[in-house]
């Protein structure tokens, strides 16, 4: 067993925190500071990765399409979304007559809300690592597909057509593929035994669940990165925000911060997606360690775990973004014909076939 | 059988193709120096034009001041907004016919919309479309130009 870095661990950090709010104040304030400074921290780090991954999405479909992208705001264009923002903070929120006023101001907290709480089982590092839920892969699951929920209410209480359209879109959209993102989720759960995100990328401390599970991990990594694009209303299965047949699907009638709310909640959606899967797949904060190269380990072992996450997570969201400025966007019939004809059926094939393989004990590296 | 083998040649053929679309985005995306897209202002002086932009109408002059146009109102007629205007003078030629011949070739760059029907009608080829796009005035009489030179005469041989 190689050495690990005691210098990279934040274990004895963050448990230093604890013991000395602890110390300081009852339990019962120790535990809700601790709530305020994580999330005091995740909503910085929210807007931040938010606000640069639009930037990143604007100027990779610039360099995809032969175009230069934004670079009027500072150099590069780097603070062209930080302008963005300010701007849609201070534009007029306008309150349609007709709309259900409580739904729809609501669900853009819900849509918001939700890719929040699913942020919270992601571990950054080892030790930086909100709640360590031994149901941790189940729990994303289930509250990122609440997301729903936001958007049928968006769709539902705007009171317009194309508002409708667009969140039945997406409401069929989500139920299905949430299936298949289950479905590859759950055949890598076999292989690691555990639900449990600490002990997953525990177990790819020798070799990364994707090499590890021969044929059926990298089955189920595509079959991931498929339905979870879909997952994320993003192209090519954006139909439930199409620009050319919804004006704009479900946030039609949003605007100012509202609309806001749910441009980066779909950013963040895509970064928690793209996380799972880099989490799940490529080893989260493991470094890449090949068993029988002892020498090559160390080695990986010197970058820290925060940069193998950041930069797994970063090559996920390149992917998406590659498809999505790639491909057409899908019919709804097409849409729902990939789902329940090819991925469902393969994916629970696939899971019949992980189970055997570890049945029979014939992972690499064991 | 058969049913099942089609399935997997679907899914075989699906991935190749999204394979290629996918191969020519990436070429794009790590090719940043093949960018089309021009920095104006900036590459004032280095500017590259196209032989296809339509900047604005001209009538082309030989060294000896001669145009090509016959005055035949062709391009006034197929204006759709009424751009060009082409006013023209009858005189007697020596051998006594009369004949029409250009006096102002009336162009109204601010009604002009770029359309290039006036060009595509022309029958004696006397105006072309110029690379100059930067028009902007303070006075929008300054955008009525006449476009054939003083004292010019029809080229010999034109008509």
């Amino acid at each position: 067993m190689s050495f690990t870095f005691d210098f990279y661990d934040f274990t004895s950090f963050t448990q230093w925190v604890d013991v000395t709010l602890r110390g300081a104040c009852s339990p019962f304030w120790a535990v809700l500071w601790e709530m305020v400074i994580v999330g005091v921290l995740f909503l910085a780090f929210y807007a931040v990765v938010g606000l640069y991954l639009v930037y990143a999405e604007r100027k990779i479909c610039a360099f995809i399409q032969n175009r230069v992208g934004p670079n009027r705001v500072g150099p590069y264009g780097f603070f062209q979304t930080i302008a963005d923002l300010i701007k849609l903070l201070m534009k007029e929120i306008i309150s349609i007559r007709e709309a259900d006023k409580l739904l729809f101001n609501l669900a853009p907290f819900i849509v918001i809300i939700t890719s929040f709480l699913a942020l919270a089982a992601i571990p950054f590092a080892k030790g930086l690592h909100p709640i360590d839920l031994n149901i941790g892969v189940f729990y994303v699951m289930a509250i990122s597909s609440m997301g729903v929920v936001g958007i049928l209410l968006a769709g539902w209480s705007s009171n317009s057509k194309y508002s409708l359209l667009g969140a039945m879109r997406s409401g069929a959209q989500i139920i299905s593929y949430e299936l298949s993102v289950g479905m590859s989720l759950i055949a890598i759960c076999v292989l690691a035994g555990s639900m449990q995100l600490s002990t997953i990328v525990e177990g790819q401390r020798d070799l990364w669940f994707i090499f590890k599970g021969h044929i059926p991990a990298i089955t189920a990594f595509i079959v991931y990165m498929i339905a979870a694009t879909a997952e994320t209303n993003r192209g090519p299965f954006d139909l439930a925000e199409a620009e050319s047949e919804l004006a704009a699907g479900f946030h039609t009638e949003y605007s100012g911060i509202k609309f806001a709310f749910f441009f980066l909640a779909e950013y963040m959606n895509m970064f928690i997606v793209a996380s799972l899967a880099a989490t799940i797949f490529w080893g989260g904060w493991m470094p890449l360690h090949i068993p029988g190269l002892e020498s090559f380990n160390h080695v990986m072992d010197f970058i820290p775990p925060v940069l193998w996450y950041v930069g797994k997570t970063v090559v996920i969201i390149l992917i998406m973004m590659w498809f999505k400025w790639t491909f057409p966007r899908l019919r709804i019939d097409q849409l729902l014909n990939l789902e329940w004809k090819f991925l469902l059926p393969i994916s629970l094939v696939n899971i019949l076939i992980m189970a055997f393989i570890v049945l029979m004990g014939w992972q690499i590296g064991l | 059988m058969r049913e099942i083998f089609n399935y997997f040649k679907t899914i075989f053929f699906a991935l190749k193709s999204l394979w290629t679309g996918m191969k020519v985005t990436s070429a794009y995306f790590f090719k940043p120096w093949k960018i089309v897209t021009q920095q104006y202002p900036e590459n004032r002086k280095k500017l590259k034009m196209y032989e296809r932009t339509k900047g604005e109408l001209v009538m082309p002059h030989n060294e000896k001041n001669e145009h090509q146009c016959t005055a035949c109102g062709i391009c006034q007629i197929n204006c759709p907004n009424g751009t060009i205007e082409v006013k023209s003078v009858t005189i007697e030629t020596p051998d006594g016919k009369k004949k029409k011949v250009l006096d102002k070739y009336i162009y109204n760059l601010g009604m002009c919309t770029f359309c290039g029907l006036c060009v595509k009608v022309c029958p004696s080829d006397a105006i072309v479309f110029s690379n100059k796009f930067e028009h902007a005035v303070f006075n929008k009489e300054k955008l009525v130009k006449t476009l054939n030179k003083e004292g010019s005469t029809l080229k010999k041989g034109a008509e």
